[in-house]
């Protein structure tokens, strides 16, 4: 088994070293510190880190769309649930009207995110939903 | 001729009418409609060249015509390393390769991932069901199988959600799945749900199925830990009324796992066809489409195998063998994969029952992906293949073929408990988060109901309007764990915080994962290593003892206590005194009545629940209407029942004899007979009657006589009285056979009945 491999499961190899996106470290999440209200939801946000190293398990186990999609999951643990559901929104037939407002959030994604995976994503999208005319209103 | 007896038809045709098989619609194979399980009419031949490290044409379509899908596949799934190799091996040379012991399954996921749809369709589709069967075996990529239920209910009752749920996790469910009636209601099933399935034992993975957006808002509250209903479809018509895209169905992918949520995709033969764009292609060729594209899409998984077209599929010549080969798809892709078997293909149990049984026998990840664990008018996404109602059948075929389902038998006693916990859990919820105030009534009802039919309970108005607070107020899993703490709910708190830290693990988003016993299980740490017998997941011994472990076993204890209960009422009515060893006689008006060792000394009943006294009475009773007398004798050295009647024929001075064991089964017999060439046999002792033993001392004294008899049948129902009573039969008569002394003589006996009538 490469060792990649030997990483997994983290939460029993690595669990010292885990933590949620903010820092919050996964020996503060306790019962003491939730009834205390020491816990929000943001403590329990997965890390960016963390999905990079399932990504690397997952390709060290030659699943690489999954460790792409891991990758891709790491950039969007920075993006708020808001903004996740508008992109998801938009990506859906023919909400989005044009080629531009796509371009646009890639852009932001890019800028404001540090998201370059998601941005490219988007600009696929677009170009592709260009191409076949997904951008057509729907009623 | 009576006009009874005219018909048009032969009669057995309204027999087979009348059977629930006929309730099922069987469609015609039609390529050029969609209705094809394999041979779709515009079904492209394989095929696959690249220029430039890039796809320039895929099955018979240059990428300048690529629709959206065959984009997505050609970016995201085809592996242009392995391509060419994988492309140009024989499809009969790769069929034989996942049917072969010694072809590890790693180099067969590996070409999977160099083949397009057309190539993957062509190779699985050249295999038989039982080839189909073994390679799935061979190919799921977990280890240990596992499996899915349904958890609904017709009100969208958040109590009995919670209670059912417990039962769910006890049952032994890796996963368990929500949905509701009224979509609103579903901010309040899932918080039910997540309260049940943390009742018992942690990490059972839960989801409420909705609609995409919302399903993912539940999941970033925190109730649910994995999300199944993100829908793939293999036609570009099918996907934009889905009202998706591949990369909006990616970008969720990726959504859920930023939020630690496990994933996996949904798709399945005939949804196109329901759908309306088939595109002339068969179920297998667009589904190998929709996984290559999941694949594409990161996907760790796949939800496949019909799922909601599988009746439909179904009804296609090869559909269900269909369904199976989709599914090695899967797993032959390295897809972790809930094999389907929920929505319910069939009317016909035996369809039903036949169904399931590749899948019990090969394992599967999750056997189904949605197993009814609720009655069936419960289900709020369909009746499934195994419902509540038929939750034991499913026990007993995994007792019978020893083959691990990944459920186990719950204790009847501890049920009431349980559920009774999972209410007052649920209960402490709502009050404690100002939600709503069940009565006792309402708990009580819900706590002993089978299904929402028998429970008084919240109205669905109220459902939408506790459903509507918890998404208002912003409620999340973690107000729910203090909640549960707070009123001292502290192992189902402490479970819920078990999940929410493997959370921050993402462990559980890689293929193929559940949890056991606090640790995660998966295709990376657990990978199904089959490689033949010997290998790959074993039934352990222990497993195997909670495999046999069904409800009302029968040992021998238990028939010689339920006998034991009869000794004290048989004494009251009847005496046998043995007068020493039986004398031959001679006279001519006598019936001579063979009893086995067992009769009323060990054993006090028939088959049928007679009492013995009642028995020897009626045939008494028989014999005597005919002008003749009985007498009894029992024998030692056999309890076989010919070889008791023959006994009797040859001590009788009329060459007439009956033999009868203790479970009731008697026969005739004439002096000079072969053994087993007897005058009439009632062998089926467990629908015996009265009326037949009396008719049965008839008969012999009419034999007695010199007369011939109208013969008595013991007419039945068809009834399996194999399976009702053989177990029984079997322990009865050891009794019998352990009591046998070969060298002493039948012994007279002297009969009296101390009470004259029936009881």
């Amino acid at each position: 088994m490469p060792d990649k491999q030997k990483m997994y499961p983290l939460s029993e190899n690595h669990s010292d070293e885990l933590r949620a996106a903010n820092g919050f470290r996964i020996d503060e999440l306790t019962m003491e510190n939730i009834l205390s209200d020491k816990v929000t939801m943001e403590d329990i946000q997965i890390a960016p880190e963390t999905l990079n190293h399932q990504a690397e398990i997952a390709a060290a186990a030659k699943r690489y769309p999954l460790a792409v999609n891991f990758r891709r999951a790491a950039e969007m643990t920075r993006l708020p649930n808001e903004l996740i559901m508008e992109i998801y929104e938009m990506l859906r037939p023919g909400r989005a009207v044009d080629r531009a407002s796509l371009d646009a959030i890639a852009q932001r994604l890019r800028e404001e995110f540090g998201a370059e995976k998601l941005a490219l994503f988007l600009e696929e999208a677009a170009e592709i939903y260009t191409r076949h005319g997904v951008f057509s209103k729907r009623f | 001729m009576t006009r009874k007896h005219q018909s048009n038809r032969w009669r057995r045709f309204d027999d087979w009418d009348n059977r629930p098989l006929r309730l099922d619609l069987f469609s015609k194979d039609d390529p050029e409609n969609g209705f094809t399980a394999w041979k779709g009419k515009n079904d492209p031949v394989p095929n696959l060249i690249i220029e430039d490290g890039m796809v320039a044409a895929m099955d018979g379509v240059s990428s300048d015509h690529f629709d959206m899908i065959d984009t997505f596949i050609a970016r995201y799934h085809i592996d242009i390393e392995t391509a060419d190799e994988a492309m140009a091996m024989p499809s009969d040379e790769v069929a034989r390769m996942l049917v072969d012991i010694n072809v590890p399954r790693e180099h067969l996921t590996r070409l999977a991932h160099g083949m397009t749809p057309a190539k993957l369709a062509d190779v699985v589709a050249r295999l038989s069901a039982v080839e189909l069967t073994f390679a799935y075996a061979k190919m799921r990529p977990r280890e240990m199988p596992g499996n899915q239920g349904h958890v609904t209910n017709a009100k969208d009752d958040p109590l009995q959600m919670a209670a059912d749920a417990a039962v769910a996790v006890a049952l032994g469910f890796d996963e368990i799945e929500t949905t509701m009636r009224v979509s609103r209601n579903s901010w309040s099933n899932a918080l039910a749900c997540c309260v049940g399935a943390a009742v018992g034992r942690a990490g059972v993975l839960f989801q409420c199925s909705s609609e995409e957006a919302e399903e993912l808002e539940i999941g970033m509250k925190g109730f649910t830990s994995y999300a199944e209903t993100v829908s793939v479809y293999g036609t570009e018509g099918a996907f934009i009324d889905g009202d998706d895209t591949p990369w909006s169905k990616a970008w969720l992918t990726s959504a859920y796992a930023s939020r630690g949520i496990k994933m996996r995709c949904t798709s399945g033969a005939a949804a196109e066809l329901l759908m309306g764009f088939h595109e002339a292609k068969s179920l297998l060729y667009l589904e190998a489409r929709c996984l290559c594209m999941q694949r594409g899409m990161g996907a760790q998984g796949t939800q496949n195998g019909g799922i909601d077209g599988a009746p439909l599929a179904s009804t296609i010549p090869g559909g269900v063998r269909e369904l199976l080969a989709e599914n090695l798809l899967a797993v032959w892709l390295d897809l972790e994969c809930a094999s389907g078997n929920d929505a319910r293909h069939s009317e016909s149990e035996i369809r039903v029952g036949a169904k399931i049984t590749p899948y019990l026998l090969a394992g599967s990840d999750l056997i189904c992906s949605g197993f009814g664990t609720i009655l069936k008018y419960d289900n709020s996404f369909n009746p499934s293949s195994f419902n509540g109602e038929e939750l034991e059948d499913f026990l007993v075929l995994q007792r019978d073929f020893e083959a691990d389902g990944g459920l186990s038998s719950v204790e009847e006693s501890s049920m009431l408990a349980l559920r009774q916990r999972a209410v007052d859990a649920l209960e402490a919820v709502l009050e404690a988060l100002g939600l709503a105030v069940p009565t006792p009534t309402m708990k009580q009802s819900v706590v002993v109901a089978s299904g929402s039919n028998e429970t008084e309970t919240f109205s669905v108005g109220d459902v939408g309007r506790i459903s509507a607070a918890i998404q208002q107020k912003g409620i999340t899993i973690l107000d729910v764990i203090k909640a549960l703490h707070q009123r001292g709910f502290c192992n189902e708190a402490e479970n819920l915080l078990f999940l929410l830290r493997l959370k921050l693990s993402g462990d559980y988003l890689q293929t193929s994962a559940l949890i056991r016993d606090d640790r995660v299980l998966s295709a990376v740490n657990r990978p199904n290593n089959y490689l033949g017998p010997g290998t790959g997941y074993r039934v352990s011994p222990g497993r195997l003892a909670e495999l046999a472990n069904i409800r009302d076993e029968l040992d021998k204890d238990t028939v010689i206590s339920g006998q034991a209960v009869h000794a004290a009422f048989e004494a009251k009515k009847i005496t046998y005194r043995e007068l020493g060893d039986y004398v031959p006689s001679s006279d001519s008006k006598e019936v001579v009545v063979a009893i086995s060792p067992a009769f009323g000394t060990r054993l006090f009943q028939t088959l049928a629940g007679h009492s013995l006294a009642d028995v020897l009475r009626h045939l008494r009773d028989g014999i005597e209407a005919e002008g003749m007398s009985m007498r009894v004798i029992r024998c030692w050295h056999t309890a076989d029942t010919s070889f008791l009647g023959l006994t009797a024929a040859r001590l009788s001075g009329t060459g007439i004899g009956i033999g009868i064991q203790a479970k009731g089964t008697a026969v005739i017999h004439q002096r000079g007979r072969l053994p087993h060439n007897n005058l009439e046999l009632f062998s089926n002792a467990p629908i015996t009657t009265h009326q037949h033993y009396r008719s049965l001392g008839t008969n012999a004294a009419v034999y007695a006589r010199g007369d011939w008899p109208e013969p008595v049948i013991v007419t039945n129902n068809g009834e399996a009285l194999g399976a009702r009573f053989h177990a029984r039969v079997a322990l009865i008569y050891a009794i019998e056979t352990a009591m046998l002394v070969a060298d002493r003589m039948p012994q007279q006996v002297a009969i009296t009945f101390l009470e004259d009538s029936d009881a």
